[in-house]
């Protein structure tokens, strides 16, 4: 199925039994992958995300994004009524009109249509509409598929890039590259904003580049991430010769980068499976499975692999990864033997834990809301190699874990840290578990060699709040004696 | 097909899920896809809870939907009654399932054979009812189950307590400042000599429902939640109840003299006065008597306010404004549209205008028009106040984390009113501060900021006139620059001059 070559070798793990695998009930808490609204309208700063669903998302939705609601968001509730349900009302007269009342009040370039559990259980055709509405209103509409009958918290980002990546331009086999850099100048002229004033630095930089090597194939990355942490990756690839064709998601709608063939693309974060698969079945780009970049040592894998298939000698980086790790010494310390236990609800685990093993961390499971084997299976191979390099037992991986359960175990183990949801974390702090919000992971800039400070910084923050709090040790520790019969 | 941003009151689910947690060994299974349980991370967010929250989720997911739930319902109850051990097991029905139309009640049927505690379906219809609504069916469908099961098994209690004694109905998880207020209750009936006999949902036991026919009547606090229960109660055994929100001074004066009338009907051997302790508690412990004749409160007379709530808070508030401090309600309103009589009938005199309605927009355009000096709202008010640069004071949910404060803060009873006098207090700018701005020219000369909730405006403002708008002190600088612009509008002109700001002046002031 998947063409690399470079795949067949890493997919060997699999079949090597090292890394134990378990799958429970998926009786779990996580967040409604609807949620990706909220990062993803900010990233793409011209769209707007039309969540077309029941009053339960939509106060989902105002209550998970908190204050967010009240800086007028560019995304907004499709409610639907009983008149919906039961069909009196026609969909896409409905949608129509709602639609066109955006266009008026907001102008965007593109309307997301989020479908639901409910749309999906009352069978609205939305792919079906959207062509015929788009024509009719003259804004394009991407529909993605974001319910939670399929699919977990960021899983949600997956399935609108996947859905973005057919929106792509192809790319010709012969590009013309000044002409594409001057629309794109053309495009910022009008942003006054200094972000963009370096995107058109990078990109006219980049563009240098291309002429100068006319043979070199692009690389276009995909995963949604802040435009600075955008800079800062770029960069990285930059310093090894290589250049980054596009982004995507892109800052503005209108900016997708052009796919095709000889195209290759790479994920910047282990969820986005479905956008792996969309792009190499239906665009044709080859995809480099690499680690994710992660912590230093995910971010030097991820540039390492990145620059084998560019057949580039990496230059520097192991003086660059060794020198952060000396940098997060203070903090290496505090975590330095010992244990984590990840409840699992992002699909970051696997490359935290990997992260969290090189720092001198033993974890005990790893819990994940669904693993595509094949799309982190450079990061799975990493994870392995870590331990081994590290001398610390395999976690276990859980697959679709069951909360009651892992809470039996987590109590029998007694780790010193639990990164879990928000629902778990105060009822684990009452019985003496220090925990830390796994969905900050999330929000928090945690990709490339200087973010992994950020990492630690979260990850330490409950040790450290324990070193530092003489109260609520005190009244935890009477609250412990009582804790068997509270758990 | 609806376009929101925002609602007041949640889905029917979450008012099924707050009742049902806050029993106490009561769990609650919800049949819902995955990340449907939002409502854990906000009790133990917001109520900071210690104790995991008693609700998980039988998932619907894609085999769900091809062969349906079958099994699945039905192992997720028996497998949390062998596991926790609870009272009740409470199926609750989300959209999803709604739509589904799967036999729920068959399962909760074939789950009570083999299950050791009660297995009961939350008859609640997602699309009919609000979260508010749905709590109150789910405590009476509750009740009544106790109930008649206790009468099936001749357990029921019948005989009265000796002493006169009460239910407290409708205090519940996530309830806007509960605790509090249900602290503040029990001691105002043990200073009357009333025994508190049941407290339900919040910390009550299913088991103990049979007990609800002993006290003498039942107290329901809040009007959203708790009088159905009360009327099934009255039906079943004449127990007579309570519903005025003993908020405010004249309110809480109202509360007490109809227990001591319902008190002398039931008991004809001693006669229930409590007009001393009215009279002392109103002068000494409340503050608030005295707060409204002090010359503090005379600054407010006649300023104006907007009050937007649920039923209870609004009403409430708005009496109490009105007839305790002497402000001017402007309007009145409430997001309960479902009440709405009730609501327009309690505000009737007391306002300018009634608002109802739960869309956000409608009352940020009301607020913006009325132009008042202080709000009371939700947090949805705090914030349009906060781009109107006009104070507000939270009286009722929605609310956030910081309503649900660590200290003591009832809005009922006596102490109730020191909390609310405070409130209204601190929201208006305070009197000599007021005037010194005034003949000062301010203090803060900071740029003007465009506040309004219009995104835009195609007005242009000379820099002399930018200077003088300045010197206005800050508090009422936003109100003068829309009057301005509004005056501008009106007669097209587009460069806003000294001129002009003074011709609109006058033109308010004529």
């Amino acid at each position: 199925m998947y063409k690399n070559t470079e795949l067949s070798k890493n997919m060997s793990i699999s079949s090597n039994d090292s890394l134990k695998f378990e799958c429970e009930t998926g009786n779990y808490h996580t967040f409604c992958p609807i949620s990706c609204v909220s990062w993803l309208y900010q990233k793409i700063e011209d769209s707007f995300f039309l969540v077309i669903g029941t009053k339960t998302c939509g106060y989902f939705l105002q209550n998970a994004l908190g204050v967010m609601i009240f800086a007028e968001p560019r995304y907004a509730m499709a409610e639907l009524e009983e008149a919906d349900i039961s069909a009196q009302l026609n969909d896409y007269k409905e949608l129509k009109r709602l639609c066109l009342q955006i266009k008026q009040d907001r102008n965007p370039s593109v309307i997301v249509w989020i479908g639901t559990c409910t749309t999906e259980i009352i069978k609205m055709d939305l792919e079906g509409m959207a062509p015929k509405l788009e024509v009719e209103i003259g804004i394009p509409i991407v529909v993605a598929r974001a319910n939670g009958l399929d699919y977990a918290f960021t899983q949600g980002e997956d399935t609108v890039l996947a859905a973005m990546a057919t929106r792509c331009p192809e790319k010709e086999k012969s590009p013309e590259i000044s002409e594409n850099s001057s629309k794109i100048l053309n495009l910022n002229k009008d942003l006054l904003s200094s972000v963009s004033v370096s995107e058109i630095n990078l990109k006219q930089d980049s563009s240098v580049v291309k002429n100068e090597e006319e043979k070199q194939p692009s690389l276009v990355l995909f995963g949604s991430l802040p435009s600075t942490v955008v800079s800062v990756l770029t960069l990285e690839l930059n310093k090894q010769g290589i250049e980054v064709a596009g982004w995507l998601p892109s800052q503005r709608y209108s900016d997708l980068p052009s796919l095709g063939e000889d195209i290759y693309v790479c994920g910047v974060n282990p969820y986005l499976s479905r956008t792996a698969m969309t792009l190499m079945r239906r665009k044709k780009c080859k995809l480099i499975n690499a680690p994710f970049p992660i912590g230093p040592d995910g971010t030097r894998a991820w540039v390492e692999k990145i620059c084998e298939v560019f057949g580039r000698i990496p230059k520097g980086l192991e003086e660059r990864e060794t020198k952060i790790w000396q940098n997060l010494e203070d903090y290496l310390a505090l975590v330095r033997g010992k244990s984590v236990f990840f409840m699992g609800d992002n699909l970051l685990e696997i490359s935290l834990a990997r992260f969290l093993t090189r720092c001198g961390m033993i974890v005990y499971e790893c819990g994940v809301p669904y693993l595509d084997k094949r799309y982190q299976a450079a990061e799975l191979k990493l994870l392995e190699t870590t331990c081994f390099e590290m001398n610390v037992p395999m976690p276990r991986i859980v697959e679709k874990p069951d909360n009651y359960y892992q809470v039996q175990r987590i109590r029998e183990l007694q780790p010193d840290l639990v990164i879990t949801g928000m629902a778990l974390s105060n009822p684990l702090e009452a019985r003496g578990i220090t925990t830390k919000w796994s969905v900050e992971f999330t929000f928090a800039q945690i990709h490339g060699f200087s973010n992994a400070k950020d990492i630690l910084e979260l990850v330490t923050r409950p040790l450290r709040r324990n070193q530092l709090q003489q109260v609520s040790s005190k009244t935890l520790v009477k609250f412990n004696e009582k804790k068997h019969q509270l758990i | 097909m609806k376009l929101a941003y925002w609602m007041y009151a949640g889905p029917a689910h979450i008012g099924t899920l707050r009742v049902a947690s806050s029993f106490k060994n009561v769990h609650a299974i919800m049949h819902a896809p995955l990340g449907d349980d939002y409502f854990n991370v906000m009790r133990s967010m917001l109520e900071r809870e210690r104790d995991f929250t008693p609700v998980t989720t039988s998932i619907v997911d894609r085999h769900v939907l091809a062969r349906g739930s079958q099994e699945k319902v039905v192992e997720n109850i028996t497998r949390k009654d062998k596991e926790d051990l609870p009272d009740l097991i409470l199926l609750t029905p989300t959209c999803t399932s709604s739509i589904l139309q799967e036999d729920l009640q068959n399962f909760v049927n074939r789950a009570a054979m083999e299950a050791k505690s009660d297995v009961l379906l939350a008859d609640v219809n997602h699309y009919r009812v609000n979260e508010l609504q749905a709590a109150d069916r789910t405590l009476e469908q509750i009740v009544r189950f106790y109930i008649q099961k206790a009468k099936k098994q001749n357990l029921l209690v019948t005989n009265k307590t000796i002493k006169p004694s009460v239910n407290i109905l409708g205090i519940f998880t996530l309830g806007f400042h509960n605790q509090h207020d249900c602290r503040e209750l029990k001691i105002l009936l043990n200073d009357l000599g009333i025994e508190v006999n049941e407290i339900i949902p919040e910390g009550g036991s299913v088991l103990n429902l049979k007990n609800l026919p002993k006290a003498w009547f039942n107290i329901v606090p809040y009007r959203e939640v708790g009088l159905m229960t009360a009327v099934y109660l009255e039906k079943e055994f004449k127990m007579p109840y309570v519903d005025i929100t003993p908020m405010g001074i004249i309110q809480t004066e109202a509360f007490i003299r109809t227990l001591g009338k319902i008190l002398n009907s039931l008991d004809k051997s001693k006669d229930y006065n409590f007009d001393h302790f009215i009279d002392q508690q109103t002068r000494f412990v409340s503050q608030a008597a005295w707060f409204a004749r002090s010359i503090d409160c005379q600054n407010l007379t006649g300023k104006k306010a907007v009050v937007f709530a649920d039923a209870t808070h609004a009403v409430a508030m708005t009496k109490i404004l009105v007839r305790e401090m002497g402000i001017r309600v402007a309007c009145a309103g409430t997001y309960c549209t479902h009440d709405s009589d009730w609501f327009r009938e309690q505000v009737w005199g007391f306002c300018d205008e009634v608002l109802i309605t739960d869309d956000h927009t409608q009352v940020g355009d009301m607020i913006a028009r009325i132009e008042p000096s202080a709000i009371f709202g939700t947090q949805m008010e705090r914030h349009v106040g906060k781009r109107l640069d006009i104070p507000c004071g939270v009286i009722s949910s929605p609310v956030h984390i910081q309503n649900f404060p660590l200290g003591y803060r009832p809005f009922l009873g006596y102490e109730g009113t020191n909390q609310i006098a405070d409130l209204v207090y601190n929201s208006f700018t305070l009197g000599m501060e007021d005037h010194l701005l005034e003949i000062f020219g301010g203090h803060d000369s900071k740029e003007v900021i465009t506040k309004s909730l219009s995104t835009q405006s195609e007005l242009n403002w000379t820099i002399d006139a930018i200077n003088e708008l300045n010197k206005i002190p800050g508090f009422v600088r936003g109100k003068i620059k829309r009057n301005t612009e509004k005056f501008a509008r009106l007669n097209s002109i587009t460069e806003i001059s000294i001129e002009v700001m003074y011709a609109a002046k006058e033109s308010v002031g004529s």
